[in-house]
């Protein structure tokens, strides 16, 4: 009996927890599709009793969202393509070539994780400005286009590659960047995948940088465009800013629905087994 | 030694005479030139922009802290501390560090709480854990201007679901984002939410690693499962724990698009963190002296506790 009650009691707690969790998000999406009538009722209606899709064209209509989603894609793709390159690169020399005072190199990549973006803001917009990047793409995504944590993750993945793999490749009269293609990267797929995505969510969701760097609309990516639909007096149409919401949001979770184990993997690394 | 072009690393000592082992050990020495320039230019990308968008602004940043700016004139009057003696004596800067102190120790330590409280649900052999697993941790990757803009609909005293669910205890919800004693409790609930999961998921990997044999000898010597907990789960999990308290600190101070979207360091201030206040000095009050020094003295704080962990880390691997 009382074994009965403690998992009743348990697993109202876990439908709870769902509920918390995900309630904002449905929240979110209903709203989104939701007449006007729907939105500025009390009691709130629960499921809209009308569905308006219209609300998504309308908030396409709002502002450029078009342009704003062109310019998130461009900018999350190559930001995220260079990210992992540089992880790829660094990683594959630190572990398969020779260099003189390779571990001080490592410590000065590894410091790069202690500078927290907030710190190197002013400096960074003063530093694009003097390039002339100032709203442009390359002003958006090149100051994010290093990597450090990802050349650590990948870098901790290829020591576990057999050396004699490496070797047998090499006796074969493999070059560095053939055993780089052919060997190191297929065999560190999943590491690769897990960098690759975490990158993209971030760059995806990144605020701050981009709502400094650009000053047109044209030039805005999804997140800071949809600081725009803010008037004066705050936001107006509820129906509308939620379709525009689900914009933003949609990519990022249908990524993460697909890639959840990866995403975990990739931002939860070195939390556990230390 | 993880180097596997280590074979053949021995110097080869040429007798007079040898010209064919001599010219194998130039080949020898062209072909580790020709590894170094290979790692320089693997690693040249990445480390020039390390260098330009990491390492040089924190120093520059530094230098603008000494000067006054408004990020226009051609010249940058140096003024010395004055900016640091400025922002500790009046109140303005005192009152963020409070707030940012507030914001911080109530989202890290709730965080923490939540998230080890749901992980522990979460271990439990329950049917659709799974789900709710993965319910939990999307919040987490999702754009945190959309998200922002989503609760900012959610606290509407009027149509939003605030207002429902206070009337559910017959309660009357506050006014959230325009009355200063509410807004930044909003935004907290807005990161909490955000940042549960996170921890609830790292927590759940450290109760998986666990050894079994510990509890169950535990539960031999006829411990309770609360004592179990107390003794045995928490202090095993202390360096999850502190794992989690540094990055969550860390991304705390960083909190900002969630203001942006939902107050604007307001209602008079009271969202204003130490990351808004650091932007709203620089880019709309055009003041890059007080800006560059308050962003000094995050980056201060946070390279303590960054230190503190490498510390504790390095000290943990020692006792292996």
């Amino acid at each position: 009996m009382t074994t009965r009650m403690r998992r009743f009691g348990l697993y109202a707690l876990l439908a709870l927890v769902g509920v918390t969790m995900v309630g904002p998000l449905y929240w979110l999406f209903t709203s989104s599709l939701k007449q006007s009538g729907d939105i500025y009722t009390f009691p709130p209606v629960w499921w809209p009793g009308d569905l308006r899709w219209g609300n998504y064209a309308e908030a396409w209509r709002a502002a450029p969202f078009g342009q704003f989603y062109l310019n998130s894609l461009i900018t999350t793709g190559s930001g995220a393509l260079l990210e992992v390159a540089n992880a790829v690169l660094t990683a594959y020399a630190f572990v398969f070539l020779r260099f003189p005072a390779k571990r001080v190199l490592f410590a000065a990549l590894l410091g790069a994780l202690m500078v927290p973006g907030h710190v190197t803001l002013l400096a960074n917009y003063l530093t694009v400005a003097d390039l002339g990047w100032i709203n442009t793409y390359q002003g958006i995504v090149i100051p994010g286009a290093a990597s450090a944590f990802g050349a650590f993750l990948l870098r901790q993945h290829m020591l576990t590659i057999p050396i004699e793999i490496i070797e047998a490749a090499r006796a074969d009269g493999a070059g560095h960047l053939r055993i780089l293609f052919r060997v190191v990267l297929p065999l560190s797929r999943p590491m690769l995948i897990t960098v690759a995505i975490v990158s993209l969510v971030s760059k995806w969701n990144d605020f701050i940088w981009p709502l400094i760097v650009t000053n047109t609309e044209t030039m805005r990516t999804l997140p800071v465009g949809l600081l725009m639909l803010k008037d004066a007096d705050g936001y107006v149409n509820w129906g509308s800013v939620m379709a525009a919401t689900v914009f933003v949001v949609l990519p990022v979770l249908a990524v993460f629905f697909v890639a959840q184990r990866q995403i975990v993997a990739g931002l939860t690394q070195g939390a556990v087994k230390g | 030694m993880s180097d596997p072009t280590v074979a053949g690393r021995g110097r080869p000592v040429p007798t007079a005479g040898d010209t064919a082992r001599r010219s194998v050990a130039r080949t020898r020495r062209g072909r580790r030139l020709r590894e170094y320039a290979l790692f320089l230019a693997f690693v040249a990308p990445n480390f020039l922009l390390i260098g330009v968008f990491s390492y040089w602004p924190v120093v520059y940043n530094a230098y603008l802290s000494l000067t006054e700016w408004d990020m226009i004139a051609p010249v940058k009057r140096f003024v010395g501390l004055d900016n640091y003696v400025d922002l500790f004596t009046g109140n303005e800067f005192v009152d963020v560090l409070g707030t940012t102190a507030y914001f911080m120790v109530g989202v890290v330590g709730g965080s923490l709480v939540l998230g080890l409280a749901v992980a522990v649900l979460l271990n439990q052999r329950l049917r659709g854990r799974g789900l709710v697993r993965t319910m939990v941790f999307a919040p987490h990757v999702l754009s945190g201007a959309a998200i922002g803009l989503a609760w900012l609909f959610i606290f509407d005293p009027n149509y939003g679901l605030s207002r429902f669910l206070f009337e559910l205890v017959g309660a009357t919800s506050p006014a959230w984002l325009t009355d200063s004693d509410w807004a930044l409790p909003a935004i907290m609930i807005v990161y909490l939410w955000k940042n549960v999961g996170f921890c609830a998921i790292v927590y759940l990997a450290g109760l998986q690693n666990l050894p079994r044999d510990l509890y169950e000898s535990a539960a031999l010597d006829g411990a309770g499962a609360w004592r179990i907990f107390r003794r045995i789960t928490l202090p095993l999990l202390s360096p999850v724990t502190f794992f989690l308290v540094v990055t969550t600190i860390i991304s705390s101070f960083q909190a900002f698009d969630v203001i942006a979207v939902m107050t604007d360091g307001g209602p008079g201030g009271a969202t204003t963190i130490l990351s808004w206040y650091v932007y709203d000095k620089g880019f709309i009050a055009f003041q890059a002296g007080p800006a560059a020094a308050g962003a000094v003295v995050m980056f201060a704080i946070l390279l303590a506790v960054t230190l503190l962990q490498t510390r504790y880390l390095e000290r943990k691997v020692h006792y292996r």
